[in-house]
């Protein structure tokens, strides 16, 4: 569950400002946010994440209170309860697939790797076919690959809750829709909470909301120089 | 730890390149100044431990320096020769017992030392392969001068022409190898050893020849009177002495007026040894005694001071590698900029992130010390003969 209340939060004192006065998306439930560029939409996703602080405001993700929570705490939230899909995968290019799977556990202290994780692994990229290749280069992969061992490593330590930033948005039709299929089928088998920002209105209909930005906040204009959604 | 550890190893194992700069530019940054520090340490050891070993040296008036390092190290050039009469001299004197030393020529690029039995026992060499010295033309090579020569037992090497177009001048001299020394790790390791009298061979002093005397050479006889005989060219004159030979080598001239380059001096106690000192300190003097120790002192402090020279610039060569490194490190940060954003998002701890730049600097120097300190190994084992070379 993720709630929001009278967030307030800024680039600098004349950069881009960013007001939501109540926002809440239910446990389970799979929203899709959708808006113009520049609207604060990945703003947002990071704001929920953890991964910037709000000037003001509470937000609220599985019962915790991340604009309580010092740094440290946020990251470790972070990696253990949201998983996290971008647009251009960010995988490592030194890593083979099942490191890169596995990188979460490697990178935070508080997760602990052992057989039964990497078991796991093997067994989610079994699940969205990628189990032959695990030892494989991550540049070798297809792009619709390469997006499904970033899926895997997002859910790698069931997550309550999945932000995805356009996942789809470098992928051709067919991998849209199995990369979106990946997601749903977790969500559902694990009453995951699913938000995904996109600017794919054909892929709206299968979410259970759509929250359009336009209605949702009221951005101030934003400056060229910063880069959003 | 040992996360970040594996992840800086894939990164480097897949940027093999960068590592493999990184960390011979590391090494490179170790191993100048060790390698130098132990190579001069190793060499001022060797060359001072030989000069203790040695006495005295008497040779021509001259330069000191020259006639230390061509006797103790066969270096350098060729001091002027004094006369064999000045080992008798000494031998008179009661004060030391002389070695007489020749070292003039070569066998390629190893010296040939024309000396006696007492040199071997006196530098406590070993023969390694084969017998020693026993018969006129015969040499025992020392180690790395076998395995320069690539010659054992049984092999023969031939002295170097001292001047190709000169007719008159020294000739070569074909040699029986008849033993190999133990290694000694010292100079003694790149000589040639004959007896004092095949040296004079080399240098013409001595030579053997068709017997004039014996029926059938009349033919290459130009005069015979008051038992002297001319020959003509004719004659032949034998480049090798074999047990045929032998009996025909023979010298001319007064034994006692052949040249030798330096005599090494023993004398049994201080108190010979300064007495010694003392008899050459006459204005006439034509030869001078020297004390290796003191002579070597001198020169090793030059080096000393040569190597102060040396390391301060070794060390503004480190620092300015050094701070090209830490501009290395800095832009391979900003190159993997995105890569840790990423990790931040999914929630890297910032002290993963900074472990992970740690474990690589670690695991760059840690393979530089095990190169370097192998490498100084190395230059440990084989630098100081090298470094002698090159101070000599």
């Amino acid at each position: 569950m993720i709630r929001i209340e009278d967030l307030d939060f800024s680039y600098g004192r004349d950069g881009f400002r960013l007001t939501v006065p109540k926002l809440e998306v239910a446990a389970g439930e799979k929203v899709a946010w959708i808006g113009p560029s520049g609207s604060g939409k990945t703003t947002l996703l990071n704001l929920t994440a953890g991964i910037v602080s709000p000037d003001h405001g509470r937000i609220v993700v599985s019962g915790e209170e991340l604009s309580a929570l010092g740094d440290a705490r946020r990251r470790d939230f972070r990696v253990r309860r949201i998983g996290m899909v971008f647009q251009e995968f960010e995988l490592l290019d030194y890593l083979d697939v099942l490191d890169n799977i596995l990188l979460p556990y490697r990178i935070n202290d508080s997760l602990t790797l052992g057989p039964e994780v990497i078991e796991r692994a093997r067994a989610l990229a079994e699940g969205v076919e990628i189990g032959d290749k695990l030892h494989r280069d991550v540049q070798k992969l297809s792009r619709g690959e390469q997006q499904r061992v970033a899926l895997c490593r997002a859910v790698l330590t069931g997550p309550d809750v999945i932000l995805a930033d356009e996942p789809t948005g470098n992928l051709d039709p067919s991998n849209k829709e199995r990369v979106l299929d990946i997601l749903f089928r977790y969500a559902d088998e694990h009453e995951a909470t699913l938000v995904m920002v996109t600017h794919d209105r054909d892929l709206l209909p299968r979410f259970e909301r759509v929250l359009d930005f336009d209605e949702l906040c009221t951005p101030a204009p934003a400056p060229a120089q910063e880069a959003r959604a | 730890m040992s996360d970040s550890l594996y992840l800086a190893w894939r990164y480097m194992r897949h940027h093999k390149l960068k590592t493999a700069i990184l960390i011979g530019s590391v090494t490179l940054i170790l191993y100048l100044p060790l390698a130098l520090q132990v190579l001069v340490d190793r060499a001022t050891e060797q060359l001072s431990a030989r000069a203790r070993s040695t006495p005295l040296i008497v040779g021509a008036r001259g330069s000191a320096v020259e006639l230390a390092l061509s006797t103790l190290y066969f270096e350098s050039r060729s001091p002027a020769p004094i006369r064999m009469a000045e080992v008798e001299r000494i031998r008179a004197t009661g004060l030391a017992a002389p070695i007489p030393m020749h070292v003039r020529f070569r066998v390629r690029n190893q010296r040939i030392v024309g000396t006696t039995l007492d040199y071997f026992d006196f530098r406590g060499l070993r023969v390694g392969r084969g017998r020693p010295l026993a018969k006129l033309g015969e040499c025992v090579l020392g180690a790395a001068a076998a395995a320069a020569l690539q010659a054992g037992p049984g092999d023969r090497v031939n002295s170097s022409s001292e001047a190709l177009f000169d007719l008159a001048g020294v000739y070569p001299l074909r040699m029986r190898v008849v033993g190999v020394l133990e290694r000694t790790h010292g100079p003694d390791d790149e000589a040639v050893f004959v007896d004092i009298k095949t040296a004079w061979i080399i240098e013409g002093l001595g030579h053997g020849h068709q017997d004039l005397a014996s029926v059938g050479a009349e033919g290459r006889v130009l005069e015979r009177k008051d038992g002297r005989i001319v020959a003509n060219a004719s004659v032949v004159q034998y480049t090798e002495i074999t047990a045929e030979n032998e009996d025909s080598f023979h010298f001319h001239g007064d034994r006692s007026g052949f040249p030798l380059t330096a005599i090494l001096a023993l004398p049994p106690d201080d108190k010979s040894k300064t007495l010694l000192l003392g008899r050459y300190l006459g204005r006439d003097e034509t030869s001078q005694v020297l004390e290796p120790v003191a002579v070597m002192e001198e020169l090793v402090g030059t080096v000393a001071r040569v190597r102060s020279w040396v390391i301060a610039a070794v060390v503004l060569v480190t620092l300015a590698t050094a701070l090209t490194m830490v501009l290395v490190f800095w832009l391979s940060l900003r190159l993997r900029r995105r890569e840790l954003e990423t990790m931040a998002r999914i929630g890297c701890s910032r002290r993963t992130v900074a472990s992970l730049v740690v474990c690589e600097i670690a695991v760059v120097f840690a393979f530089s010390v095990v190169l370097a300190g192998a490498l100084t190994g190395v230059t440990s084992l084989y630098g100081p003969s090298l470094i002698r070379g090159l101070i000599l």
